[in-house]
This record gives C-alpha cells, structure tokens and sequence, in this order.
C-alpha cells in the first residue's frame, strides 16, 4: 500500500552564475518516513535543502509541500513544513518561551497550549523560561526542533541534526526523529555527511554527489552485500592461500584480508583456517564507509 | 502584522537598545546643561548683568568687530552678516532670542542634534534591525514561516519607526526635565521669530513672523522626526544590503560625519545639494541662516530627502523579496 506523498521534488536546478550548482534533482517523500539525504560536504544538500525551504529560488523545477507550490502558494507550503537548516540559530537574548512565542506568532491559529505541548514533548519544560545563551548546544537543538513542531507540519526537514552533539545526544536525537515518523506520522528529511547516522536512522536514502542523485533507494537495499570482514591472521601467506580458496579475498596495505560478510559462512571459514593451523588474531566487521560506496556507486568519481 | 510588530518590539527590548539610548541622551543632556549654566554665569560675570537686551548688544559689537577682520572668509562674512541682522532684528523688536527656561533649551538641543546626534541614535537601532538576523542566522527561521517576505520587512521597517519616534520623544522629555531642573520649566510662550528669508542681497525680513515657542518647537520635532526616519530609512537599506552590522554602521556614519564637514566647503561645489547629507539641517531654514550651498531651502531640501527615502525604501524592499538566503 503506497503511503501518501508529502513533499515532491520534480526536476530542480539551481544555477549561479554559469554553474549549475543543482542538476535536476527529483524525488518523493511519503507520510511516516524518514528519508536520508546523503553526499558529502559540498555536494549540493544544504543548496537543496534551503531550495525546499524557501530560502533560495530555483532556477527551474517544481518543489510541491502537500500539494502546494512553493513559490505559487508559498504561504500554504509553508504551513505544513518545520524546519531547521545547519544550527537552529535562535534569539541568544531571549529566553526559550520568548522563541517559541515569536515563532508561534508567525503562524495561524498556534497558542499558548501548543508552546507548552511542544516544549514538554522535547522535555525543556524547567528551563523553557531561561535565556538561550545560557542552554547547552544539545537544548538549543531540541528548542530548535519544538520550534519546528510548533505548526503541526506534516513534513520536517533537518538539516544536519545531530552536528556537534555528543554520542548520548546523537542517540536521543535518533530516537526521538524516528518516534515522530512513526509515531506522529511526519515525513522527516534528513540530510548528513556520515552514512552511519542515516543507515541507523532512514527508511531510504538518496545518495547525492556534484548535484545529482546517482541513486535513490531503501537503506537495506543499498547496504546489502556491502559489508566486509577484517582477518587478521598469522601466517599471511598461508591463511591467503585458505582463504582464497574458499571466498573471493582482498588483501590491504597492512596486512589484513578482506572478504564478504556472510552469517553463515563466516564460522566455517574460520574453522577451516584453525584446521590449517592459522591463528586468526583478529575478525573484525567492517561497515561500509561513505567513501567507498561513492567509489562503488560513481565507478571512481572521488568527492571534490 | 500587529503579531509581527510585536515580535519585533520584544526582540528590541530585549536587546536593550532603547535603554541604552535613553542612557546616552540622558547623560548628554545633562552636559550640556551644565555647559549651559556655565556659559550664562560667565556672561553675567563679565557683562556684570543678566539682562539679555545688555547680551545680546555685546554680542552685535563682537560680531561687527569679527566683521571688520580681513582675515575671515566670504563665506563666514555672509554668514556673520545674517546672524547680525538677526540680532539687530530681535534687539529692534525687543524679543528675547534665547529666553532662558527648559523649552528654549530643548529648542536649542534639537537644532544642535539634528543632523548628526539623533540620527546616530537612529542608526544604532536601524542598522542592525535585518544585518543581525544574517549575522545570527535566524533569518533562516524567520523567512521559511508561513509569512510572506514583504511582510517580514514591512513588520521591521514600521518597529523601527515607532522606535524612532520613540527616540525623538525621549530626547524631548529628557532634554525638557533635566534642563528645566537647571533653567526653570517655563517658557512655553515665549516669542521665537521665524521666516528670515536669506537672500543673494543679504537677509530678507519682510516675512518674519512672531511664533510661540511652543509652535516653534511643534515643527522643529516635526523636522527632526522627518530627518530621523529619512536617516533611519537609508541605515535601514544598507542593513537589508550588507549583511554586516559593523560595515553598515560603518557606511552610515562616515556618510553622516561627511555630511557635517561637507557643509562647512561645499558652497561653490553646487550639485553636492543633492547629497542627503548636507540636507539634514532642517532647522537652520526656520532660524533662518545660510544654506550651505545657494539655492538650498526648506522644500528643496525636505523634497532631496524624500527622494531619498523613497528610493531607499524601494530597494530594501525589492532586494529582500528576491534574494537568496545562504
């Protein structure tokens, strides 16, 4: 059963100067998801993202947000979308209730009761009447995020949420991204640098270089087969020649053999390496980097 | 957009701009004041009197003698005629020219402050109103609302507006209850004469009127507001235009300090009339002294501005509908 679109990007260009910054970019978001937007710096993201927001004109194409053109119908548009783009930059000066008000005057029919509903949801209720010069970088994120909340949006952008948070907050961050999903049913659109964020966190991914998507797809599609296993093993020689036999091998600049990950295979090939009398010292599951799923993905186009 | 003005009112508060502000004017008031007193006690010790008939007859006999030095300018000597025979006049006339009292000090204060004071008051609060959203970022908050941009900037343009007039009513308060502490709080009637025509020949007084003070200064705060939000406008532009508040306070300031040196040379350099800069002295057309450069007067003058203003107003607008954000 397909899920109802949210957000729809048709054909988006952006030019500066003689540059084509953004070469028509096209993809769908759907209720409940939560969609990656994935490239390294400099890719184009954050161009498209402040595309989607409103805050750069397209040169050509057509953003759509429930149904409404962005710049046709921009003030409807902008009723179903919360965002935050790069740091939620909110007033230092004024205190989080402040914040909250001023944006919540900017929108329809937004009280005092939703301020407090959105404040509780991110848990800043103690300190929401306190300066935010004075909130860690974590609680300026998550007033960043009530701030997005505030209009009841049926579509969240965050651009590089979890940037400069540390590990616990990450997590949090992680987990209350994908309660929203699917919980509240928002389509959340994601962008980062790192794969690991979005691998933990998406549904599906777009994978963005030089202002193309070079591939759309779900994250577990995109992930399969591509993990790799570490041995380390003693004699080099002799556990290439075990290995080799069994499974297609790399073997690295330091010494180390790479072969597939494959649940099952993976005891036995290590059973036959002791039977031959090769201490493996070490096995180790290795995750795909962004880097080397570029390589795979452009054919050896390296990240500018 | 009362919502949006109100967002903008909070966020000024709580920089502490106006307070600020009122702090400064207080404080310069309160030296001029001083400087005030000072200058009418010597006066009296030196003239041995206090009657202003006796003053304003020394000040006739050291202008003539002023005059009467070849080493002093065309210009100057233009200049000290027509304030003479200003003198002459009220001394004819037997009016006061500067009846002591609050009123005749927060006169004295605006026509000082006019073009340079209060608009540098003015810039502090304009220049910032849309340079400190980039510097912040926020901008990027303010703009993806369900708020068209031209409402955005119309929200900030009319804050600073209110803020002006604010301003202008601080400085009036201010200037009248510390001064009055000094000088005495009346003087509201006392007769200012206006109309002095300054002409190629010299000074023209056949449409001198007698004007209450309180008339007076009715149309010198008119002036100083119009001048105000002219300046406010044109900071306002350069906040929209440069993303920097420093390089924009920057621009304003040396464009207005320029102003003030500039009417002290331009007088055979005549197309620098239309420079907005050496417009502000509204007030000196009601006194009546020379324009800085011939040809000047109250309508041309207050018509440069408006052509200003407009075309500041109009840029800032267009510029912020249409740019892209980074």
């Amino acid at each position: 059963m397909e899920k109802k679109i949210t957000l729809s990007v048709k054909n988006l260009k952006k030019v500066i100067g003689k540059k084509e910054i953004i070469k028509g970019l096209s993809f769908d978001l759907r209720e409940g998801e939560v969609f990656g937007f994935l490239g390294p710096n400099g890719a184009g993201k954050t161009t498209t993202i402040r595309m989607l927001v409103g805050l750069i004109k397209p040169t050509s194409g057509t953003i759509q947000i429930c149904g409404a053109n962005i710049e046709d119908n921009f003030q409807e548009a902008m009723t179903n979308l919360g965002c935050i783009v790069e740091n939620p930059e909110l007033y230092p000066y004024l205190s989080g209730y402040n914040n909250l008000l001023h944006f919540a005057r900017m929108l329809d029919r937004v009280g005092d009761d939703r301020i407090k509903e959105v404040t509780k949801l991110v848990g800043l209720t103690e300190r929401i009447h306190d300066k935010v010069k004075t909130y860690s970088l974590g609680m300026r994120q998550r007033l960043g995020i009530a701030q997005a909340l505030l209009g009841r949006p049926k579509v969240l952008i965050l651009d590089e949420p979890t940037n400069g948070l540390d590990p616990a907050g990450i997590r949090e961050m992680r987990q209350f991204i994908r309660f929203l999903a699917e919980e509240e049913g928002l389509s959340v659109l994601v962008s980062s640098h790192l794969l690991s964020e979005i691998q933990l966190l998406c549904d599906r991914v777009a994978i963005i270089s030089k202002g193309s998507i070079i591939r759309t797809d779900t994250v577990h599609q995109l992930l399969a087969n591509r993990e790799r296993v570490i041995w380390h093993v003693q004699p080099l020689e002799k556990g290439k020649e075990v290995l080799g036999s069994l499974t297609g091998i790399d073997v690295t600049d330091d010494g180390a053999i790479l072969t597939e990950y494959n649940e099952e295979k993976i005891p036995l090939w290590n059973k036959q390496l002791v039977e031959a009398g090769i201490a493996v010292t070490e096995m180790n599951r290795k995750m795909p980097v962004l880097e080397d799923l570029f390589l795979e993905l452009t054919g050896g186009d390296t990240i500018e | 957009m009362n919502k949006l003005i109100q967002n903008e009112m909070m966020k000024l508060i709580a920089k502490k701009r106006l307070i600020v502000i009122a702090i400064i004017i207080g404080v310069l008031v309160m030296l001029f004041t001083y400087a005030q007193y000072k200058q009418v006690q010597t006066q009296r010790e030196k003239l041995g009197t206090s009657d202003w008939r006796t003053i304003l007859q020394q000040q006739i006999v050291d202008t003539t003698n002023r005059l009467s030095s070849s080493r002093i300018t065309d210009e100057w000597k233009k200049q000290l005629q027509i304030s003479l025979q200003q003198q002459q006049y009220y001394l004819d006339h037997d009016i006061n020219p500067s009846e002591p009292g609050a009123p005749t000090f927060m006169r004295i204060f605006l026509e000082n402050s006019i073009d340079l004071f209060i608009p540098l008051m003015v810039m502090v609060i304009a220049s910032d109103l849309v340079s400190s959203e980039h510097s912040l970022g926020s901008i990027k908050l303010l703009l993806t609302r369900p708020v068209k941009r031209w409402k955005v900037l119309l929200s900030k343009y009319l804050t600073l507006c209110l803020a002006i007039s604010l301003i202008i009513a601080i400085a009036g308060i201010l200037s009248y209850l510390i001064s009055g502490l000094v000088f005495g709080y009346k003087g509201w009637g006392a007769p200012i004469l206006t109309g002095f025509n300054v002409t190629e020949t010299g000074l023209n007084t056949s449409e001198v009127k007698l004007m209450g003070q309180w008339k007076f200064l009715l149309m010198d705060f008119g002036l100083v507001w119009f001048v105000s939000i002219v300046v406010g406008t044109l900071s306002f532009m350069l906040s929209v235009l440069i993303r920097s508040t420093a390089a924009g306070m920057g621009v304003m300031l040396a464009s207005l300090i320029s102003g003030a040196i500039l009417t002290n040379m331009v007088s055979s350099w005549e197309s620098a009339k239309y420079f907005f800069m050496v417009n502000l002295r509204l007030t000196d057309y009601m006194k009546g002294t020379a324009p800085p450069i011939e040809g000047m007067n109250l309508s041309f003058s207050i018509q440069t501005l408006f052509v200003w203003w407009a075309v500041a107003l109009f840029v800032s607008f267009f510029v912020f509908t249409r740019r892209d954000v980074y």
